[in-house]
């Protein structure tokens, strides 16, 4: 097939299968979304981001925890130390590419956890119906009534610190909204016809919710788990800006902020330069989430 | 009972039972962290005798539950009981706190309200323009920002180099105790006193922090703007108001804007409660008193006692302010009905 | 004009208000007020039988006067009397008669009676709280303490100990905080249920000090007036505010912009740009705080002798003293810190990866295990935890880092937990014995004993012969033998112990130009603001 033919394939008013219409439209979604240029910024950067994290040891100039106390707090471009040296003489290009890996690690994490407990509670909650449903979505409220970073931090605080912890305090604090979307979903598929029909065919409710459920639910959390990507790595750098994330000498972005923030007058470069490596990375996300919710959700879409 | 009794009753219920439920999470994270309250109050140095006597002056002799029980009795009585880490009641220390971080986040609203909404009409307005564009990335990029980061540099910045605004804390330090205390909002006192010179000493100590606290709800707030604005304009009854050759600026302001202000109010709500629990770092970096900071370090140090206080207040913020935009929407909205 | 035609115009007024806040470039503080930023957050009370933090010990000696105390312009010279214009000692050394000065007035216009004195002595060992030890130790209990601490008229108090000490040791003891003298009458009128009016010293004071605090902002700041009965001299300065700000960074801003006077918690690199700038000077004092790491004897391999001088030789000192401690620390390895009577000078370690693995070759571990170094979050530890485990890494340890909130590390090293505890002490009254009796006793090293007080336990380090050498040292009335004590304790203690001391502080306080006789202390006492000019 050639690549003409593939085009024609995918944009076929008249799709022959299921399965060349859903591929029909995801490739229109992609078209939608390649036009619109901040979010192929977006995504483009994340690539590279996801590149660079891989081959973190090809790209790095030095062994990002060697310390050289003699050569502490250069300036950026001195010495072939691209971003500089922080304060105990680490090369801090290569400790932000060695972080890059912390940071995705954190992310790729919290998105599978958090929206795994969110489902699991929300589905349960939506399909048993009755006293579970009261009760499970009465804790649900109470969770998404607390201060979320506090909350994150009292567990941290309690766990102990380090990056395994912080994802699961921060898991554990941004599940409830995707509790309330499982619930949202379950309950209009609970009553449906198909649901009805696979019933009397004899299957318990684990079976129903976990193999005809959940698979309808996941696409709405995607798109969720999408958008709050970005408030995810901030959550993990404000815990590292506080010493509960990752620990030393791990070159955590929030904790090389943290680190250099003592030192911001007259080097400015430490804590500025994994600053904005935060913001970069939390801003593709944010403009490829923003472009995906357009292709998605046309409601809210621009022209 | 009448429906509307029975459905207030409802919410009060629900509203105790999430309080309680916030109560007793937090007791037990206290209770598990590693963390020994006893030397908390009495420092590394002291005896064993004197760690057994505060032990069972802290009432942990006791059994968890009983202990939560007797916590639950006291905070109905209104006891938060005494701070480990300043010494003085927790009542007395939130009382202290809370204003400062009131001030903040109300300061910041209105930041983002009288920017975020002008900006959110504009963008729909002008949809797909570059104004729309730019609208956009100013939002993007206050979601974007980590605002410890973003709070140093802009220190650095307009304190540090440029001496446009005045440095963390509430009041430059011979400002302090010249104002009579009654609001406990530092600005509002200082106008009532009609000392202007400590108004102005406080409002350029606010200005940075809460004009980047700002910053993040009018990225909230000109996104949820724009998407109720291009709902309303997509309206028949817009076309037909065009159709009748009302001027653009009356058709936006005065038809569309007017039925999006519900909606707005509750969206601003919101707002408002994500920034009385959001400014924590934002305190930590402007050196602010307030409940993000005292719940933080209280924490940090084990301090219980406070942290219960302080949570408890923000959650009952948090969950009041939900619901009343909740009743809001309901009461006003038809669709809702 | 609609609603939010009004509201848009308020908009752009508050957006030309934001433009338009400007402060002038320099300020200045009144002549008469004293403004330092330091970081306070330690103050729980400022009840001298409990509190004992140093932002608390700073407030304390300026508020209360005790029977013998330090003279801030001459802190060598030792212990002066104060509220004590003499003292007699028995021939047995186990009674020593104070006689009371005239003229010492309490901010409430009580006089000052050797009555208080009993009192404020008396009280501090009936409460018990944390530094009561520092009284008990002398065999007071709240049992025998009436009797044992007596005023027998207006002028005459006499104290009584459990058997000889040197005198030395006894009034050094009575200048710590918790040898401050409150006012009965004003304490007493405001006890609560019994509490020798502890709850109401927490916030308030009630001292025959140059100042008397009046307003605490836990966590922002102490505001301390001039004590108007004061009996002394009228100090120069009005009033005193320590305002907390935590950052270096903000305090010295803060100094550069002349919102204060003395910023007390700079970084080295702040240090090295306030003094280049014109205006600003930066003053050194050695402090009493020694930074130390110690090996829990617990641990099987850390026992090893040949294992520990292998790690006591493979540390950077100087390089850590010259790069991110610079100026902060002065390398210092024995346990009595600099000033102290029987100070050890003698540094037999330097930074030799030689001498260090050829130590590690002859111990019982060449290969060194893993090991794992408590550490609290805070910078300056966390800087000293990096190197160590850099160097350490280099001799073949597997060197990582346990690091925890101050309270959980501490949890750990009092249970003796850990495997290597990177950490901090500071004496708590200024005499030798204050830390000759924590790292170089160890009464009892059972764990039912549970004598977290003791450094040498909670390494489980077990020394009974050394800890009778110690004890000796307290009750040696001969002020030189005594020191030579020390000093050989100490060079036994750097050989043989399981602690490696390496670093003393020095305080770094920048200070506006006109600012004179700002004296925190030096190693032994705390801040004296009474004698500040500007």
């Amino acid at each position: 097939m050639t690549h003409q033919t593939l085009r024609d394939w995918l944009l076929t008013d008249t799709p022959q299968s299921r399965r060349q219409a859903s591929a029909a439209a995801w490739y229109a979604g992609w078209l939608k979304l390649k036009r619109n240029t901040l979010a192929m910024a977006g995504l483009i950067v994340l690539i590279a981001l996801i590149l660079g994290a891989l081959c973190a040891p090809l790209l790095a100039t030095q062994d990002p925890f060697v310390q050289d106390l003699g050569a502490r707090l250069l300036a950026p471009g001195t010495d072939g130390h691209i971003f500089g040296t922080d304060s105990l003489g680490r090369d801090i290009w290569s400790r932000l590419i060695y972080g890059a890996r912390i940071s995705l690690y954190i992310v790729a994490l919290v998105a599978v956890v958090a929206p795994l407990l969110g489902l699991i509670i929300g589905t349960v909650a939506g399909y048993a119906g009755g006293i579970l449903d009261v009760v499970l979505m009465r804790f649900t409220d109470i969770f998404l009534a607390f201060p979320r970073l506090i909350l994150a931090l009292a567990f941290v605080a309690a766990l102990g610190a380090g990056i395994e912890n912080a994802v699961l305090a921060i898991s554990l604090t941004a599940w409830p909204p995707y509790a309330r979307i499982a619930r949202a979903e379950t309950l209009t598929i609970r009553n449906s016809d198909f649901i009805h029909a696979i019933k009397l065919q004899g299957a318990g409710p684990l079976r129903i919710i976990t193999r005809h459920v959940w698979p309808l639910c996941i696409s709405s959390l995607v798109i969720r788990v999408t958008l709050d990507m970005a408030g995810i790595i901030l959550t993990a750098a404000g815990l590292g800006f506080l010493g509960l994330g990752a620990q030393p000498p791990s070159p955590e972005w929030g904790a090389m902020v943290s680190e250099g923030r003592k030192y911001i007058l007259d080097y400015w470069w430490v804590a500025t330069i994994p600053g904005l490596a935060i913001f970069t990375i939390s801003l593709a996300f944010n403009l490829l989430g923003d472009g995906l919710r357009d292709v998605l959700d046309p409601r809210e879409a621009g022209k | 009972m009448p429906r509307w009794l029975r459905k207030l009753l409802g919410t009060v219920l629900t509203i105790a039972i999430t309080l309680l439920g916030l109560l007793f999470v937090t007791f037990m994270i206290g209770r598990v962290m590693p963390i020994d309250p006893v030397l908390a109050v009495i420092g590394e140095r002291a005896t064993q005798a004197q760690y057994d006597k505060v032990f069972i002056e802290l009432g942990l002799d006791k059994p968890l539950i009983s202990q939560f029980l007797i916590y639950v009795g006291d905070v109905l009585q209104g006891d938060f009981g005494r701070s480990i880490r300043t010494g003085q009641l927790v009542s007395d220390d939130i009382k202290r706190v809370f204003p400062a971080t009131l001030e903040l986040a109300t300061l910041g609203t209105l930041f983002g309200v009288f920017i975020g909404v002008p900006l959110g009409v504009l963008a729909a307005v002008y949809r797909g323009t570059w104004i729309d564009q730019l609208a956009r990335l100013v939002g993007l990029v206050g979601y974007s920002m980590p605002i410890f980061w973003l709070g140093l540099v802009g220190l650095l910045l307009f304190y540090g180099i440029l001496g446009w605004v005045a440095g963390p804390g509430r009041l430059g330090v011979f400002y302090q105790g010249i104002v009579p205390e009654r609001s406990g909002l530092l600005l509002l006192d200082a106008a009532i006193a009609r000392d202007w010179t400590v108004f102005k000493d406080a409002f350029s100590h606010i200005i940075l922090p809460a004009g980047l606290l700002g910053y993040f709800s009018l990225a909230y707030i000109s996104r949820m703007t724009r998407s109720f604005m291009l709902e309303q304009l997509s309206a028949e009854y817009i076309t037909t108001a065009r159709v009748k050759g009302l001027s653009e600026w009356n058709v936006v302001w005065r038809h569309a804007f007017r039925n999006i202000r519900i909606q707005l109010v509750t969206v601003i709500a919101l707002a408002y409660a994500n920034l009385l629990e959001g400014s924590v770092l934002t305190e930590i970096i402007f050196a602010w008193p307030g409940i993000g900071q005292y719940i933080t370090t209280s924490l940090l140090a084990n301090d219980m006692n406070s942290v219960l206080g302080g949570t408890v207040v923000i959650g009952t913020i948090f969950v009041g302010l939900n619901i009343f935009s909740d009743l809001l929407y309901r009461f006003f909205d038809p669709r809702a009905k | 004009m609609t609603k939010t035609n009004r509201s848009l115009r308020t908009a752009a007024l508050l957006a030309a208000l934001m433009g338009g806040v400007a402060l002038p470039a320099m300020a200045e503080t009144p002549p008469n007020m004293l403004v330092i930023a330091n970081r306070i957050d330690d103050i729980k009370t400022f009840d001298p039988a409990e509190s004992f933090e140093f932002a608390g010990a700073d407030v304390s000696r300026n508020v209360y006067e005790k029977l013998v105390n330090f003279d801030p312009l001459d802190l060598d010279a030792g212990f002066q009397p104060e509220l004590a214009e003499s003292w007699e000692v028995s021939e047995d050394g186990t009674v020593i008669t104070f006689t009371m000065a005239e003229g010492h007035v309490f901010a409430s216009g009580n006089p000052v009676t050797a009555k208080d004195a009993a009192f404020s002595l008396q009280r501090a060992v009936k409460l018990d709280k944390t530094p009561s030890f520092i009284l008990t130790q002398f065999g007071f209990t709240p049992d025998n303490v009436d009797e044992m601490i007596k005023a027998t008229d207006d002028k005459t108090l006499v104290v009584t100990l459990d058997q000889k000490y040197a005198v030395s040791f006894v009034l050094n003891c009575l200048t710590a905080t918790i040898g401050g003298i409150v006012d009965m009458e004003t304490v007493m009128a405001n006890e609560t249920d019994g509490d020798m009016g502890s709850a109401w010293l927490r916030t308030n004071t009630a001292g025959s000090g140059p100042y008397k605090v009046v307003d605490w902002k836990p966590n922002e700041s102490v505001l301390m007036d001039l004590n108007p009965s004061y009996g002394g001299e009228t100090p120069a300065m009005q009033r005193v505010i320590v305002q907390h700000i935590q950052e270096s960074a903000t305090q010295r801003l803060q100094l550069e912009r002349g919102d204060i006077d003395i910023a007390r918690n700079l970084s080295p690199e702040d240090v090295a740009s306030i003094k280049e700038q014109d205006g600003l000077k930066v003053v050194d004092e050695l402090k009493g705080r020694l930074m130390y790491w110690s090996a829990n004897q617990k641990k099987e391999m850390l026992t090893d002798p040949k294992l520990l001088e292998a790690l006591k030789w493979a540390v950077d000192y100087q390089g850590m003293a010259d790069s991110f401690l610079n100026g902060q620390y002065t390398v210092h390895q024995a346990f009595l810190p600099l000033t102290f009577l029987g100070a050890l000078t003698e540094k037999p370690f330097t930074y030799d990866m030689d001498k260090a693995k050829a130590a590690l070759a002859e111990s019982g571990y060449p290969d060194c295990g893993p090991i794992e170094i408590s550490v609290r979050e805070a910078q300056e530890r966390m800087d000293i935890a990096q190197s160590l485990q850099n160097t350490w890494n280099q001799l073949g340890c597997d060197v990582s880092l346990i690091v925890g909130t101050g309270a959980q590390t501490l949890d750990r090293y009092r249970a003796r937990e850990h495997d290597i505890y990177l950490g901090a002490w500071g004496p708590d009254y200024p005499d030798p014995n204050t830390n000759a009796g924590t790292f170089a006793v160890n009464p009892d090293n059972s764990d039912e004993s549970g004598n977290t007080g003791y450094l040498a336990w909670r390494n489980a380090w077990d020394i009974p012969e050394m800890t009778q050498d110690t004890l000796a040292a307290v009750v040696e009335n001969d002020t030189e033998t005594r020191a030579e004590m020390y000093i050989e304790l100490q060079k036994q203690h750097q050989q043989v112990s399981p602690f490696g001391i390496m670093f003393q502080q020095i305080e770094q306080h920048g200070m506006r130009e006109n600012v004179q006789n700002f004296v925190s202390g030096g190693a032994t006492t705390a801040a004296s603001y009474w004698v500040v000019t500007k």
